[in-house]
């Protein structure tokens, strides 16, 4: 009978939940096994990294510097520093505190922004250069100096790859590159649509102590949008 | 009668000549393999035997026609149930070992090999000796292990002799190997096992085994087919066991690729605009270079034969091309 | 129905009375539903439509196969219609048959539950199905995939018909696929009721929740793949393309990671209804229901690690092969626990030979012969040989058909009373039963002949010596098709015709048969206590209602 009360003054309790304890657990558990779904799809793409690494490591080496070390970096930045703002929002959202949230959702959200600007200047300088996948490789000139070159002298040993012996199939490197960022992209573009959707119901004033669950679970999903980053960035950007 | 003269002839199977279940036994392993389905087949006989045996007499003793209510038993017993637990699992880890042995067996190329090339193409088998003699058909030697390495021109292909129990992917970009010594004289079938397309089911071809001592002379025969026929008959050959046939008929009708019937010397529609006259040199280019001038309403999907054929060959391909007059 | 039906409206009946087929009216009510047994009812009539269109398909195949050469189409249509065929009968109706149709509708009645954890999301699952069968419909449209259901590279990169959209098909497919073992899980772990733990579920719930876990963990492996697939044919990546330096035997591996698990989630939810069944069929408590429930889990987890016993002949190594080939034995195991239970279960019952116990008892048979020539390909040296022929053809098949689609026919007809409160005829579905168990049977039987001689399988054309067994198997297919026929206007005539259905037609003890046929929205009028769910000796006939009620209260356990 209990359960009958609280329905009627809950408009967040959906009638098949008993608690909204049980209704949030529910959510909770629901997003992890989601998240798990989406560290799976990325783990094709890691197993295929894994794989063409072993075979052709040397198409790794080389190709690797075309990409820029600095803009990767930042972006790196860039997606930890939301990560920060988007637990602080959280937090906001369980204290109650309407003005903060909004602007750290906002805050957020632009990062998201900023990530995908950068994202869109480093692929315009590979659609450029012709530095792209498969049948549509085409780099406009193989003398074209590695943009990581300035680290790379520093380490003696590595001296021998700067000799331009380019190696056979560089495009596989570009195709994994394109193929992981590119989804990881579109995983950020959903996060920042959910982002919005988050924001426009901050504003709305739907969220405190009693009900933030939905900020909760976007954040959940936020933080493995920039974790999975925080793996790519090493594995395409940083090869030794 | 027939149950039981199919009975016998399944008791007597065990590793003989294939038997009920299993095609002709022509190799050394095809033996082992089948003594091995054997086994799984009298064990599995056994066991679904006592399944459906019992199912059978408890619908008839415990229908409730019979039996109104159930009687007392217990809901579980798990000193029986880890019996049909470890029973099992023994059976089981029998079978894999026995498997895997043979599988070794199956996979060690003895060193004394002798090594044929094969190449999977649509769709058709090319088998490439080490003399140079390139064969439509597998011909190997009798009582002497032969090994195969295999590649693809263009999908997955998969070689297999159901009269040797062996098969293995042949998959472009990469060598894969497989090896028999067939143990008696005859022709066996070769079946293309892994989907490639329209004409998968007609990648058909025969190996035929030689009795002791005629394989040599066979290659010797077949290995100078150039300098002993005239080109236009010895390019008839090489249009038949090349792959050319694949695609390209002499009757007239189009195939994947334009007919030859009657091409020689007329002028051709090119894709993508153009005409071309179809003269030594274009039929030269258009087998060396298949995409630089591809005749209109075909896809460019035929390969390259450059380095697969000499110009010896391709002189005589031109010779046999120049024979084929359009009908009337 | 019994013979002592005499009362016009049996107790617990309430198609005369407020249900959830009644209670709200129109196109728009059943759309937009959040009600998990509408849901479930319209996924069962998408998957019906799936599996007629899918069957046809089969009936055309076997017709051209009458005889070597033509018979009644060319080769490309041939590869077309196989390629059709099992991609309909896998993704749009095996894969969701049981979990999303069946399980969706009793799933929440058997836990005692209102509804689902997520009935929005229940909702979004099936219409990303929709949306995904539509797809695959539009690739039929823009030029019949001809790769087979496997989709290999490089063929399936350089043919030309439309694999993109399958392939987007497929991945729309598998999300609803996760969406539906995502809900499940939560449901399950959530949303039982006081009384039910763990070891109270009912077994299909055990099946259901280990069919989830392997949704929700190997899907996603198939949707990158099948990404993969679509971004090589369109965009030439080059991943999985030897030409540019990609190997293609990588997408059998990522292939075969998703779909061999995929084998698991078509038969787990097959043994949970055997487990229902049997025991109600026989008025028997399950035997051994811990271990049946555990190789529910164990089959689960090992699944995951089989998948290179597809690739015997691929070139793998020695090693791997002899890994997988170990593994796969491994999850024989709680396959042959199941099966020796369920034998004991019927042990001193009283066997009612009702059509889903027809139908449980076929499965029986029939997935132990689909079970026991698992073992002629888990072998590595004879699988080299049997790989890629009609014996692998007619195992699966077994395995598939013989076991999951005919579960699945025990478990419509086993629940059919439930979901739309009629009977159907017995004796018709009996007869229909016989028929699909006869048919099946000449079918593949000679399938497995043919496979074991040699004949490799996707042959539009074949060598004379097979057509005997050819003739043979296309004549069974036409009494297994004939044998649906029937099946299906039996289940259609009971709607029209049928005796009215009591809340408990076959004496079951899980919470499902405790609430009216068919159910209210709410599916419990009031509080329920969940006991021992195979307690089913304390069921007894009473003609007076109509149907079985408890004589005594529920046993505490076991």
């Amino acid at each position: 009978m209990s359960h009958a009360v609280e329905h009627a003054h809950d408009p967040h309790l959906q009638h098949h939940f008993a608690t909204r304890k049980q209704q949030a657990e529910a959510g909770k558990l629901g997003m992890w096994l989601f998240l798990a779904t989406e560290i799976l799809l990325f783990s094709g793409l890691f197993c295929a990294y894994a794989v063409y690494r072993a075979n052709h490591p040397e198409v790794f080496i080389y190709a690797h510097r075309f990409l820029d070390s600095t803009l990767g970096g930042i972006n790196t930045l860039v997606l930890i520093f939301s990560s920060f703002t988007m637990a602080w929002a959280v937090r906001a959202a369980q204290i109650g505190a309407q003005k903060a949230l909004q602007v750290l959702l906002a805050l957020t959200l632009a990062c998201g922004f900023g990530f995908l600007g950068i994202k869109y200047v480093e692929y315009h300088h590979k659609w450029k250069e012709g530095l792209l996948w498969g049948k549509r490789y085409a780099p406009q000139s193989q003398a074209h100096v590695p943009t990581g070159q300035e680290g790379a002298a520093t380490h003696g040993r590595e001296t021998a790859h700067d000799v331009p012996v380019v190696p056979k199939n560089v495009h596989l490197f570009f195709g994994i590159y394109f193929a992981m960022t590119g989804l990881h992209g579109l995983h950020v573009v959903a996060g920042m649509v959910v982002l919005g959707w988050l924001l426009l119901r901050a504003r709305r004033g739907e969220f405190g102590s009693h009900y933030f669950t939905p900020v909760d679970l976007g954040g959940l999903y936020w933080h493995l949008v920039d974790l999975v980053w925080i793996f790519l960035f090493p594995l395409l950007y940083l090869i030794h | 009668m027939n149950v039981l003269q199919t009975l016998r002839a399944t008791v007597q199977a065990g590793g003989r000549d294939g038997g009920f279940w299993m095609p002709p036994a022509a190799s050394t392993t095809a033996g082992e393999v089948d003594a091995l389905f054997h086994f799984i087949l009298w064990l599995s006989a056994f066991f679904f035997a006592l399944i459906v045996g019992l199912m059978v007499l408890f619908v008839v003793r415990y229908h409730r026609r019979r039996a109104a209510r159930p009687q007392r038993s217990a809901s579980h017993n798990t000193a029986l149930e880890l019996t049909w637990t470890v029973i099992p699992l023994v059976l089981v880890v029998v079978i894999f070992g026995w498997g895997f042995k043979v599988f070794l067996d199956m996979n060690t190329v003895p060193a004394d090999a002798y090594e044929i090339q094969v190449t999977g193409q649509k769709w058709k088998w090319l088998f490439t000796y080490p003399t140079g003699h390139v064969d439509e058909n597998l011909h190997v030697p009798v009582n002497r292990p032969v090994r195969l390495v295999m590649t693809s021109e263009d999908v997955i292909h998969s070689f297999f002799v159901p009269a040797f129990r062996v098969k293995r992917d042949v998959v472009p970009g990469r060598y894969s190997k497989l090896w028999f010594e067939a143990k008696r004289a005859g022709a066996f079938d070769i079946f293309c096992a892994e989907y490639c397309g329209s004409s998968h089911s007609d990648m058909i071809a025969k190996v035929v085994v030689h009795p002791e001592g005629e394989f040599e002379a066979w290659l010797e025969k077949e290995g100078n087919v150039l300098s002993k026929l005239p080109p236009a008959e010895a390019g008839e050959r090489l249009y038949r066991i090349r792959g050319c046939a694949q695609c390209h008929s002499v009757d007239g009708s189009a195939g994947i690729g334009p007919t030859l019937q009657g091409l020689f010397g007329e002028t051709v529609p090119l894709a993508g605009g153009g005409t071309a006259i179809a003269d030594e040199n274009y039929v030269r280019e258009s087998i060396l270079e298949p995409q630089a001038s591809v005749v209109a309403g075909f896809q460019p999907v035929m390969p390259t034969y450059k380095g697969r054929l000499t110009d010896a060959e391709i002189t005589a391909l031109i010779a046999y091309l120049k024979t084929l007059q359009k009908a009337h | 129905m019994q013979d002592a039906v005499t009362s016009p409206v049996p107790a617990g009946n309430a198609l005369g009375a407020v249900n959830y087929l009644s209670e709200r009216r129109g196109l728009a009510s059943w759309l937009f539903t959040l009600d998990h047994k509408r849901i479930g009812l319209m996924y069962l009539v998408s998957i019906l439509a799936s599996f007629l269109l899918g069957g046809i398909l089969a009936l055309l195949i076997r017709t051209e196969l009458l005889t070597p050469a033509r018979t009644i189409m060319d080769a490309k249509t041939y590869n077309q219609m196989f390629t059709l065929h099992g991609a309909v009968m896998i993704f749009l109706f095996i894969i969701p048959g049981i979990p999303a149709a069946l399980g969706n509708f009793v799933l929440p009645l058997m836990l005692g539950a209102r509804d689902v954890a997520f009935p929005r999301l229940n909702l979004a699952s099936y219409y990303c199905w929709v949306a995904g069968a539509l797809l695959a419909l539009v690739s039929m449209i823009l030029g019949a995939v001809d790769t087979g259901w496997t989709f290999y590279t490089p063929y399936s990169t350089t043919t030309d018909t439309a694999v993109i959209s399958m392939a987007l098909g497929v991945f729309v497919l598998g999300f609803s696929s996760i969406l539906t073992g995502l809900n499940f899980i939560v449901t399950i772990h959530k949303l039982r009721p006081a009384g039910m733990t763990w070891f109270r579920m009912p077994l299909f719930l055990w099946a259901l929740y280990g069919t989830s876990l392997i949704q929700v963990l190997a899907t996603p492996v198939l949707g990158i793949t099948v990404l993969l697939l679509a971004v090589e044919k369109g965009l030439g990546i080059g991943i999985f393309d030897p030409a540019l330096g990609g190997d293609p035997v990588l997408f059998q591996h990522f292939f075969w990671f998703y779909s061999h698990p995929a084998v698991y989630i078509m038969i787990l939810p097959a043994m949970g209804i055997i487990s229902e069944t049997i025991s109600t069929f026989s008025r028997k408590h399950i035997f051994g229901y811990r271990f049946i429930a555990w190789s529910s889990i164990a089959i689960a987890v090992i699944s995951f690690l089989v998948w290179g016993h597809h690739m015997f002949v691929s070139g793998q190594s020695n090693l791997l092969g002899a890994i997988f080939s170990f593994l796969t034995f491994l999850v024989a195991i709680p396959s042959a626990i199941k099966v020796f239970n369920w034998t004991a279960t019927m042990y001193k019952g009283s066997i009612w030979l009702a059509a889903p116990m027809i139908y449980t008892l076929s499965f029986l048979f029939l997935f132990g012969i689909g079970g026991l020539t698992g073992l002629f390909l888990g072998s590595l040296a004879t699988d080299v040989h049997l790989h890629d022929t009609y014996f692998v053809v007619a195992h699966f098949h077994y395995v598939m058909f013989g076991g999951t689609a005919v579960a699945f026919l025990a478990g419509l007809h086993y629940w059919w009373p439930k979901m739309l409160g009629r009977m159907y005829s017995e004796r018709w579905a009996n007869v229909a039963a016989g028929l699909v168990f006869v048919g099946f049977n000449v079918t593949f039987m000679a399938q497995f002949l043919m496979g074991a001689k040699g004949m490799p399988r996707r042959y539009y054309n074949y060598l004379p010596e097979f057509t005997p067994y050819h003739v043979a198997s296309s004549i069974g297919s036409y009494v297994l098709g004939f044998g649906f026929v029937i099946a299906a206007a039996v289940l259609l005539h009971s709607l029209l015709r049928g005796p009215l259905a009591p809340a408990n037609p076959w004496g079951g003890a899980t919470l499902e048969w405790q609430t009216t046929s068919p159910p209210p929205t709410a599916n419990f009028a009031g509080e329920v206590v969940a006991g021992d769910p195979y307690d089913v000796e304390r069921f007894e006939f009473d003609p007076g209602a109509g149907g079985y009620v408890s004589v005594r209260g529920a046993a505490a356990g076991h």
